[in-house]
């Protein structure tokens, strides 16, 4: 096999992105089928309701209109389907149909759906339906929600309790008695909302003759929606496809199940023609899932010198009105209260989570699943604390991480860490921001009357998860991932893979991990993903598995690949398989160097000429590998962040000046990639902690559900973003990678609050809910109050 | 998001397109620069039988300077009133203004007049020609007619424009000697609709202001003229306590409401800063030049 790592670690350029630059991008949204119809959905404007009439007679005889369904036609042909996973015990929530049967749960269920020639003429047929609903009291708040008597966000609910859990260590109480200090705090977290730049797509074609159903379907997760439809929809797995080709941006939001899709895929099954729906942007803000609605009180426990003994943690995060399928809508609550406190060394912690129903649209996860919370509210602790005590804020997170040379370690609430490097990382990132420098300026220019506010942020990422994560709580969610590579009959490769690409990079890391096994350049292997009738099974794109899981995967893959080659080559050569090795295209003698068949001779032989092998000789040019991580259940990463930035304290606006993350991913397969995940994932938390938030009214109705009103961060307010490394691969796998691509959202919120409240702290004002808008600033500041 | 059904006519002239409105019995909308109105239409907010096309007349067209002033034709787009030379050097204030106008895609497209004709209390430029006292060339049925600024506007998304009439274009008076203007606003994301703006054209003789016109926009139903503002300074040297005094009188001229987003009381708070900021930037500045 190869011997020369020469690709891994390079910053290669990704080479799709050429193509999507020259307009041959393949998107869902784009796709065409001859005979195709098009979805538009009459969806409830009450958050609560019932269904008291229903008319859709006029809507049938509009112009263009093939089928008018109401959920007496289509949940019928679909399985109702019930959140839940066996380890969150106790988790309730209520069955899911594709449309409204009865009761409408929020301000866009969708109640009826048009399929007509043209998109326009289904809305057209929209507006002739007749629909009354009986208004029932939404459940739209959080501190009455739980409150006897309180109208419930769902029929069969027994409470708005969807799930609660504690976390205790037994020195909790102890601690908190004993310490020096304790600092807390109320902290707010606005509910958000993915926007990915491709809405939503899908277009469903079922062909009877051969019962075969294709999806082409926008998703980061092929093989889980190939499983859905086969079980809701009662086909057998091998008769259903899932395509995934180009995709717009998911971000965790393109793997829960949608009530539009199923609708489309049970058109097709009835039409039997390709029906095609694609959320417009005002569909997309009130079905696509919403984030991250936090409410949480936190203290942390200090000894004298300001180190820290424990945090207790009270988490309620309103979800909607059930819990999204099929992997609930508590995951993100679990994360948060087991994220807390994550990098410090903690002997003690107390963490309450409760998830609650609200009548809005269902909230589930997003990338960087719970970490914002959890970093946001410790860092918020560790500045209070810092300041309490006046100690520096490096300072104060330098003495309370967890050593370098203290691992493994478990954390109070249970997580595993194989080997972090919050040492080093802090050091870097203090040398990266000249902190000294910045303090003195910031100093400066408080006396001219210029409040700039240095932010810090520790976090710890989860990355690589095992079955840990949905398996073991019976979600048929694949913690594996496959790969098929082959020699092709010229001497180049093709490696058919379970991960899947949404413009991260995973096919150009992919082929950088291949041709490195199998000694050839890149650009000779080529990738396919997406689709579930030509790659393995697996469980594609998410919590970051793609390089750790699926490069792992790749990686045993090449090597079973240049085992198979070698072996045929000494057939071939009369050598001994061990003494030859890959490189340059070409089989070449380990020792000297010298080559002895090319790539190209080997696959030629093996494919037009295997009568010339000696009998016995596989001459199987394909191999396949499946790979799930054995190790710890899952890959943490670590890093620190930091903001500068400017606060107009007459006006309350914020200037983010710069922003720095230092990153530890374990071996970096391609640098340019994965500074560009930290990038994206920076400015992906930067949105939720200065402008993005879904305003909702006390009747559940969403007040900002337009591109116009919800601000989503924007490249002319985003700062440069520089960023540094540190390498501690992991020693569960032979690549040691692990995931990237959630570490700049889960801080990035943290460091520039930090870095708000630090240039506020003057006025004696202090923000604890996010966005920090304008307006609340000037709160903070008790300015402009009238 | 897809409009209902409509039918759509490219119209030659004004004459033309008068006409074609008259034949539609009022069931019809002015089709220029399309972006209020096409939103509009996916959003299913309106349902007219008939886009008039009027993007091509060309009496609408073209920016010029008269003895009675700078005529901006109602086609221009807000990328021309950005870059035009006699827009720079005649109504600075506009092309100081359109740089916070949406970004360069829509600007390239939307047109001046169609952003006046459509009255939104938080765009910019209305703001800007009430401060400049423009002069409203309308065409319609019964012939042309001019309409001072002071009674253009008169409501959320209303003006004198009767339905079937057009904007032709707009007069922007001579500008006087010793003038001094400015326009700032705040708005959370470049590009975005403001919280806050204001247009301030003053005429400082011998450090002394003699002529005021102060305009907000985003803070009540229309461009808003701060008139008791416009008292406090005139006659009065512009200086820092003439200026705090002219502050702490705003209040008096604006009262905006509580909205999702924003109190109306931070946004009164908002405006008098800007008014601040704005003010001593003037009052630091020499007399513009003023072309002849």
């Amino acid at each position: 096999m190869s011997d020369r790592p020469a690709h891994i670690g390079q910053p290669h350029l990704r080479h799709n992105a050429l193509r999507h630059l020259a307009g041959r991008g393949a998107y869902v949204s784009d796709l065409q089928l001859p005979r195709m119809l098009h979805a538009a959905f009459l969806r409830s404007p009450m958050a609560h309701g019932l269904i008291t009439a229903l008319d859709v007679e006029e809507a049938r005889t509009a112009p263009g209109v093939v089928a008018v369904f109401t959920a007496a036609e289509l949940n019928a042909r679909c399985k109702s389907w019930t959140s839940g996973l066996g380890h969150f015990a106790g988790m309730v929530s209520v069955p899911q149909n594709i449309l409204a049967e009865r009761e409408v749960l929020w301000a866009g269920h969708p109640v009826a759906m048009v399929v007509a020639r043209s998109r326009a003429e289904a809305e057209d047929a929209c507006e002739r339906i007749l629909l009354d609903l009986d208004e029932l009291e939404p459940v739209s708040g959080v501190d009455e929600v739980l409150l006897p008597g309180a109208p419930l966000a769902a029929d069969g609910l027994e409470s708005n309790l969807c799930f609660r859990t504690e976390l205790k260590t037994e020195g909790v109480a102890q601690a908190f008695a004993r310490a020096a200090h304790v600092v807390e705090g109320d902290y707010a977290f606005g509910r958000h909302t993915p926007v990915t730049l491709e809405p939503r797509a899908v277009v469903a074609d079922y062909t009877p003759s051969s019962g075969q159903l294709t999806v082409h379907h926008g998703t980061q997760t092929p093989y889980q929606f190939q499983d859905i439809y086969a079980r809701q929809f009662g086909l057998p797995d091998h008769k259903v496809r899932v395509i995934a080709p180009d995709v717009g941006g998911s971000f965790g939001m393109k793997l829960h199940l949608y009530n539009e899709e199923m609708a489309a895929v049970a058109a097709t099954l009835i039409l039997h023609r390709p029906v095609r729906f694609v959320a417009d942007r005002l569909e997309s803000f009130v079905s696509d899932i919403h984030a991250r609605e936090h409410h949480v009180r936190a203290r942390m426990a200090l000894d004298a010198d300001g180190t820290i003994l424990a945090m207790d943690v009270e988490d309620r995060t309103p979800i909607g009105a059930f819990s999204a399928y099929p992997r609930t809508s508590v995951v993100e609550g679990n994360q948060s209260i087991r994220l807390m406190g994550a990098p410090y060394r903690m002997p003690d912690y107390r963490g309450e989570l409760k998830v609650l129903f609200q009548n809005k649209v269902q909230a589930s996860q997003y990338r960087a699943v719970g970490h914002p919370i959890a970093c946001q509210v410790t860092e918020a602790l560790v500045d209070q604390a810092a300041a309490l005590l006046n100690i520096d804020p490096w300072e104060i997170r330098a003495r309370n991480v967890v050593p370098d040379d203290a691992y493994p370690c478990t954390s109070p609430t249970g997580y595993q860490f194989e080997k972090l490097s919050h040492e080093k990382s802090l050091r870097l990132l203090r040398e990266m921001i000249d902190y000294d420098g910045l303090r003195r300026d910031q100093a400066e220019l408080r006396n001219a009357g210029i409040h700039r506010g240095i932010g810090l942020a520790t976090f710890v990422e989860i990355t690589n998860p095992g079955a840990a994560f949905y398996g073991v709580g019976g979600a048929r969610i694949s913690a594996q991932d496959g790969a098929v590579v082959r020699l092709t009959p010229g001497g180049e490769v093709h490696c058919a893979i379970s991960v899947t690409e949404q413009g991260q990079g995973t096919e150009t890391i992919m082929a950088q991990i291949v041709a490195d096994q199998l000694g050839v350049n890149p650009d000779q292997v080529k990738v396919t993903t997406g689709d579930t009738d030509t790659t393995p099974s697996g469980g594609a794109a998410w919590a970051c598995r793609g390089a750790g899981i699926g490069g792992e995967t790749a990686l045993r893959a090449g090597r079973k690949l240049a085992r198979r080659i070698a072996e045929i080559a000494g057939a071939v050569l009369q050598a001994d398989p061990d003494t030859l090795a890959l490189r340059d295209g070409a089989v070449v003698d380990a020792a000297t160097g010298v080559e002895r068949l090319t790539l190209a001779e080997v696959g030629r032989i093996a494919t037009y000429r295997p009568e010339t092998l000696p009998a016995g000789t596989d001459n199987s040019l394909s191999v396949a590998q499946h790979f799930a991580p054995t190790g710890y259940p899952f890959g943490f990463t670590n890093g620190v962040q930091a903001a500068l930035v400017e606060v107009d304290v007459e006006t309350g606006m914020v200037r983010l000046l710069k922003h720095w993350v230092v990153e530890d991913c374990g071996r970096i397969i391609n640098p340019l990639l994965v500074d560009e995940q930290i990038r994206g994932g920076v400015v992906q938390g930067l949105g939720p902690a200065l402008f993005e938030e879904c305003l909702y009214d006390e009747n559940g109705q969403l007040q900002n559900g337009s591109l116009a009103d919800y601000l989503v961060p924007m490249a002319c307010e985003m700062p440069d973003i520089i960023i540094g490394h540190v390498e501690t691969p992991t020693e569960d796998t032979i690549l040691g990678a692990k995931g990237v691509g959630e570490a700049g959202t889960a801080a990035a919120g943290a460091a520039v609050m930090n870095a708000v409240n630090d240039a506020l702290s003057p006025f004696g004002a202090r923000l604890m809910q996010t966005p920090m808008t304008p307006a609340r600033i000037l709160a903070a500041l008790c300015v402009g109050q009238g | 998001m897809k409009p209902p059904p409509f039918d759509y006519q490219l119209a030659d002239s004004v004459s033309q397109a008068l006409d074609l409105y008259a034949r539609s019995e009022g069931d019809a909308l002015w089709l220029a620069g399309g972006h209020s109105i096409v939103p509009s239409l996916a959003l299913r907010l309106q349902a007219p039988s008939l886009l008039i096309d009027i993007s091509r007349l060309p009496e609408l067209m073209g920016i010029t300077l008269t003895e009675e002033g700078l005529r901006i034709g109602a086609l221009a787009t807000h990328a021309q009133i950005l870059s035009d030379p006699l827009v720079r050097t005649h109504a600075p204030l506009l092309s100081e203004a359109a740089a916070h106008v949406a970004h360069p895609a829509i600007r390239n497209r939307a047109t001046f007049g169609g952003n006046l004709v459509l009255a939104d209390p938080a765009s910019e430029f209305p703001a800007v020609v009430r401060c400049l006292d423009a002069v409203f060339d309308i065409v319609g049925p019964e012939g042309a007619r001019q309409v001072g600024v002071e009674d253009f506007f008169l409501d959320l998304f209303t003006t004198a424009l009767e339905p079937g009439e057009i904007l032709r274009s707009v007069l922007i008076p001579p500008a006087p000697a010793s003038l001094r203007c400015g326009f700032d606003e705040l708005a959370r994301r470049h590009g975005d609709f403001a919280m806050v703006g204001a247009a301030v054209w003053l005429v400082v003789a011998e450090g002394v202001t003699t002529e005021a016109r102060i305009c907000f926009h985003s803070v009540g139903p229309t461009p808003m003229r701060a008139t008791l503002v416009e008292e406090a300074l005139r006659g009065r040297p512009l200086a820092a306590d003439e200026i705090n005094a002219a502050q702490a009188v705003l209040g008096n001229d604006l009262d905006p409401a509580d909205d999702v987003t924003l109190p109306g009381a931070t946004r009164l708070h908002l405006a008098r800063v800007l008014l601040g900021r704005i003010l001593h930037r003037l009052a630091g500045q020499t007399a513009m030049e003023t072309a002849a």
